[in-house]
């Protein structure tokens, strides 16, 4: 009775939607703004890759608030797993296979320079903090999964985060100071397609970057059992 | 066309997954379905025919370009979609460890 | 073209798959194999860095926490 209530529902708020939709049709150029973002981008800001010019420069303040949000999550979840006691019973875990173990120690610094190129060159080509903090994650749990019994110590890890954020926020203001507005770009532009070019963006990127790995790292430490 | 219809196929069975499971577990993962449904749809709007990525090349003038602003706003997305899920597990993992089983039926019979 | 339809073939089977099986650790390994189906089709629609924004979350990060909490709570849908 459920499920057919459930599927005639359904089908009345697709078929809505499907109906409203035949005036966005498939494939054609809809916005102003984004023809604006594609042609004065590079002048203004220096990057080559438009969407980052777009998350961190056009749309600075969204990521400040996503980054927010990311950090009460992570603040919630430490709040409601958080244990004052050691493990009590041991469970009999099997250690890693040869292969594993093997693969984990030869592949944990390959991720991890992985993961500081795709962040540093984010407004060259495709990448930036949000991807290179990821993959920085998933080489701290490739150790969680081949060493048994390493643990990474919390202090260090709410450290790093702290530090990202504060500098995020230190750039912004910085700004303010020099400029009229928050998270004005007040470093030069220098060329495009070199390294050190559009202004504040690549040092926002570093400290996001650290921000959303350590974050991801402490999220997979707290859901273990035990503590540090 | 057809980039329309796999996204509302996919809000289509997460909300189906949301509104007839019990177990809790399954109805996190409903959720997460349901995210990667509306994250398809919305790229596949700001899509232009003969446009490439939009990224600048050496060597190459003014080309025609797809929107740059619904890709921004989907990477904001995505991170937020794992904030959730990260917390709505340790709210189940919570339940479970109060109550001793995850079906909502039970839960909600057991008061207090 | 031909391609296109592929995809989304498999990304619906895979989520109706996680419907439809009641262990959980084999929904939750159909979950990643729909979000890695999504990224390709972001990369087809010309979205790199979306594309390796879902394939990184999508692929290694949920599906590992999802098992570690399907280790701390029961295995199989009652």
């Amino acid at each position: 009775m459920r499920r057919i209530i459930a599927i005639v529902l359904l089908t009345i708020v697709v078929l809505g939607i499907a109906l409203s939709l035949t005036e966005v049709p498939f494939g054609t150029p809809k916005t102003h703004v984004g023809d604006y973002y594609v042609k004065e981008g590079v002048k203004e800001t220096g990057a080559v890759n438009i969407v980052t010019s777009v998350v961190l420069n056009y749309r600075g303040f969204d990521t400040l608030g996503e980054v927010t949000v990311l950090f009460i999550a992570t603040i919630g979840l430490g709040a409601l797993l958080t244990t004052h006691k050691e493990r009590k019973k041991k469970r009999d875990v099997m250690p890693a296979s040869l292969i594993l173990s093997t693969g984990c120690r030869f592949l944990f610094p390959l991720l991890l320079i992985f993961g500081i190129y795709i962040i540093i060159h984010g407004h060259l080509s495709p990448g930036g903090g949000f991807q290179g903090g990821a993959i920085i994650a998933s080489a701290f749990l490739l150790t969680y999964l081949g060493c048994q019994g390493v643990r990474i110590s919390e202090r260090r890890s709410k450290l790093t985060e702290s530090l990202g954020g504060l500098v995020f926020v230190i750039v912004g203001v910085l700004g303010l100071i020099f400029g009229g507005y928050f998270l004005l770009n007040f470093l030069p532009k220098g060329t495009p397609f070199s390294l050190l070019s559009a202004g504040i963006i690549p040092i926002i990127y570093v400290a996001i970057g650290f921000k959303v790995g350590s974050e991801l790292v402490s999220v997979i430490d707290n859901l273990m059992e035990g503590s540090t | 066309m057809i980039y329309y219809i796999g996204a509302f196929g996919l809000v289509f069975i997460g909300l189906y997954i949301i509104l007839t499971k019990r177990n809790l577990i399954k109805v996190i993962i409903g959720l997460n379905i349901l995210d990667t449904g509306v994250n398809l749809f919305l790229i596949s709007v700001g899509y232009v025919r003969e446009g490439t990525a939009p990224i600048f090349s050496r060597g190459s003038g003014q080309v025609l370009m797809v929107d740059p602003v619904p890709q921004a706003l989907v990477l904001t997305s995505i991170v937020i979609g794992v904030a959730v899920l990260a917390l709505a597990l340790s709210l189940a993992i919570m339940l479970h460890k109060h109550y001793g089983t995850l079906n909502l039926q039970k839960v909600k019979e057991q008061k207090w | 073209m031909i391609l296109v339809y592929i995809l989304v073939f498999i990304m619906l089977i895979s989520a109706i798959a996680a419907y439809v099986f009641k262990d959980l650790v084999n929904a939750v390994i159909a979950t990643g194999l729909m979000s890695l189906t999504t990224s390709i089709l972001f990369y087809l629609l010309q979205a790199p860095d979306v594309a390796m924004a879902e394939a990184a979350v999508g692929a290694a990060l949920v599906p590992a926490i999802f098992i570690i909490a399907i280790r701390r709570t029961g295995r199989y849908e009652e």
